[in-house]
């Protein structure tokens, strides 16, 4: 069968199954709509975390990123990983304690202000929007290769399918869906990076392979900075992304996004006791930590594979026609591409952009040509397919739940129209989700970097914005409303600025108003970066404007020593 | 003092402990410290970018397990656990 049969095959199973899951599990009221009631197992509610968690930054695109910032990218293996270690200790329980459905449900509350409910709604849908922008690039380039079309007819594909199975479920069958969505990604990640570890390093474990010696006895890793030393690029176990300050402030703000996202704090509401939140949250980073400690050896691999295909271990070049199948199709959807500059008829990789042959590598291709760099057979690279789209496609339902959410339950019924019904209350939500999927995938056509990048732009904004308030809310009793929106208002605002400055006002390209100036930058820290600043600011601007202002009433005090401890939690109510 | 207090201390200067490990493993061993820790080897890593890459990942959900175990024995001391 050819690869693009067996494609469609795998894929199409694979969402037989989601689409019957969903179908079955059906949503019909509110409450099973946002929270899947609250009687899912922390082992389960881990699972489908991670599914949730894992989008098409980590499937499709990390690895890629990492692949071509070596030791650099190590950002985002411990940002995205540590953010859970702040989540359980510092977040997950207490919030389900206090027993709400949302993130601005809870502000709202604890902060006794209507205002505040809706500057959290705002802060919300900025970062979640973003985040789907990341999404709808990786669920682009998937469905190009696939489908063998243009990037932006796959982009058009991939918003069709997002819109109907993400408004046809709710939370409910988003639960059972995920859990399956999670054992298709984790098994279509693994299975090739076995593979080729197996045949670099002998050793069937990834995370060994890539700390173990090929044929020649050479260190795998050794091996590779060696050969990018000869080609002129930096040593891939050594080579900083930008600085050290610039690392750190990487890491702090996808760690603290981490635990500022909505569709990630979501699920904590949905486990059945305060404890269970606390363990939900470890099983969550097991799930994810089996494909985020394989992601390295997936990327180094892949950067040797991809050298050796060019620059032949024989010491030749590859020639023109010899350039295997895998090249020409990534080519013809403009990902790739190649260019015989010196007209000898074969192709150079190296790091002099005067010579370089190879004009155009799009990281996102990475992961998905990996196992046909590798020439592993065709259900292998099928599978890849499927599981990419698996952990674009689980994402971006929980991200557009979480929209949609937080318009209807939040800004219609919170706020504006509490006399809404029901059938009233879905339909709002199901229009927000739709609206969000066409403002994201249109956006999606100029992603304003690579899905990973991308991704990391809107944990900077749930940094800088949500974090802070969440976390004072919990640990600091005299934290006040005054506080809250000023720091939620600066912190998202001076990230916003910064990032607008150097990435264009709403992405869109040339509009950035001084530039992608790297030069300009703040002490050296890129804009995707910049929430852990944001962050700072937030803080500050909360404590100083909460000094100066009155205590919250004696009610509120008495709820933040109430959600402390977990003796008397109910489960997440009405109301 | 109120037990409700002194249970909240204890949860403070355990999640305490906890953040700096954290912090240790990642930002200290993974990015300050790096070049130096990276003179060590274990197989084919340098010790500091295998704390960035794989270590800091496991030393994480090592943690969070930890603290889940602890906070549970002290929510049963300080008798404010759920179900009772």
């Amino acid at each position: 069968m050819s690869l693009q049969a067996t494609t469609y095959l795998v894929v199409g199973l694979t969402f037989a199954i989601y689409i019957g899951i969903a179908i079955w599990s059906r949503a019909s009221t509110t409450k099973d709509f946002y929270v899947a009631g609250t009687g899912v197992h922390p082992v389960a509610n881990g699972m489908a975390t991670a599914a949730d968690w894992m989008s098409a930054a980590s499937f499709i695109s990390m690895a890629g990123l990492i692949a071509f910032m070596g030791y650099g990218g190590s950002v985002f293996l411990m940002g995205w990983t540590g953010g859970y270690v702040l989540l359980a200790m510092l977040l997950a329980p207490y919030l389900r304690k206090f027993g709400k459905f949302t993130v601005p449900e809870f502000i709202g509350d604890r902060y006794y202000s209507k205002a505040a409910r809706i500057v959290a709604v705002i802060c919300l849908i900025v970062a979640s929007v973003t985040y789907v922008i990341g999404q709808m690039k990786g669920i682009g380039v998937a469905f190009s290769r696939f489908l063998e079309l243009d990037y932006n007819s796959g982009l058009l594909i991939g918003m069709g399918i997002v819109f109907i199975y993400a408004v046809l479920g709710g939370m409910k069958g988003i639960t059972y869906t995920q859990i399956a969505q999670y054992c298709v990604l984790i098994v279509a990640y693994t299975i090739p990076a076995i593979f080729i570890s197996i045949s670099l390093t002998g050793n069937p474990i990834p995370q060994l392979g890539l700390g173990s010696s090929m044929e020649d006895g050479v260190f795998l890793l050794d091996r590779l900075d060696q050969v990018l030393r000869d080609l002129g690029f930096t040593e891939y176990t050594t080579a900083k992304r930008l600085s050290s300050l610039n690392m750190f402030a990487y890491t702090f703000s996808l760690m603290i996004g981490t635990a500022g996202l909505p569709h990630v704090i979501i699920r904590f509401f949905t486990v059945p006791k305060v404890k269970d939140a606390r363990s939900s949250a470890g099983w969550a980073l097991v799930f994810i930590a089996i494909l985020y400690t394989t992601a390295p050896s997936v990327a180094a691999m892949a950067r040797l594979n991809l050298i050796e295909t060019v620059n032949l271990p024989s010491g030749e070049q590859l020639a023109i026609e010899d350039v295997p199948t895998w090249m020409t199709k990534w080519e013809e959807t403009g990902l790739l591409g190649w260019e015989d500059k010196d007209g000898d008829g074969k192709l150079v990789y190296t790091a002099d952009p005067a010579t370089n042959e190879l004009v155009k590598v799009d990281r996102d291709i990475m992961v998905l040509a990996n196992p046909e760099i590798a020439r592993l057979p065709n259900w292998v690279i099928a599978l890849v397919a499927a599981g990419g789209l698996a952990a674009a496609l689980s994402t971006a339902a929980g991200l557009l739940l979480a929209i949609s959410s937080a318009i209807s339950h939040d800004l219609l019924k919170g706020v504006f129209k509490p006399d809404i019904t029901e059938q009233q209350e879905l339909l709002a939500s199901r229009i927000a989700m739709a609206g969000a999927i066409v403002l994201a995938g249109y956006l999606g056509f100029n992603p304003p970097d690579f899905a990973a990048g991308t991704v990391a732009l809107a944990f900077g904004l749930a940094a800088s914005s949500i974090f802070p308030v969440l976390m004072l809310g919990i640990f600091y009793k005299r934290m006040n409303k005054e506080g809250a929106i000023a720091g939620m208002i600066a912190g998202l605002g001076v990230t916003l600025l910064y990032v607008f400055q150097h990435k264009g006002i709403m992405f869109i390209p040339g509009t950035s108003y001084m530039g992608g100036m790297s030069e300009n930058w703040f002490l050296g820290i890129e804009p995707n970066a910049f929430g852990a600043v944001g962050a700072l600011v937030n803080f500050a601007v909360a404590l100083i404007v909460s000094r100066v202002t009155a205590a919250p009433p004696e009610h509120i005090q008495h709820l933040v020593e109430d959600i402390r401890v977990p003796h008397g939690a109910q489960a997440a109510v009405e109301h | 003092m109120s037990d409700k207090s002194s249970y909240w201390r204890a949860n403070l200067r355990l999640v305490a402990l906890c953040l700096v490990i954290w912090f240790v493993v990642s930002y200290l061993f993974g990015i300050i410290l790096v070049d130096e820790l990276n003179s060590i080897r274990i197989g084919g890593y340098k010790l500091g970018f295998w704390f960035a890459q794989q270590g800091s990942i496991y030393t994480f959900v090592a943690l969070i397990f930890f603290y889940a175990y602890r906070m549970g024995k002290l929510d049963r001391e300080h008798d404010v656990h759920e179900d009772k």
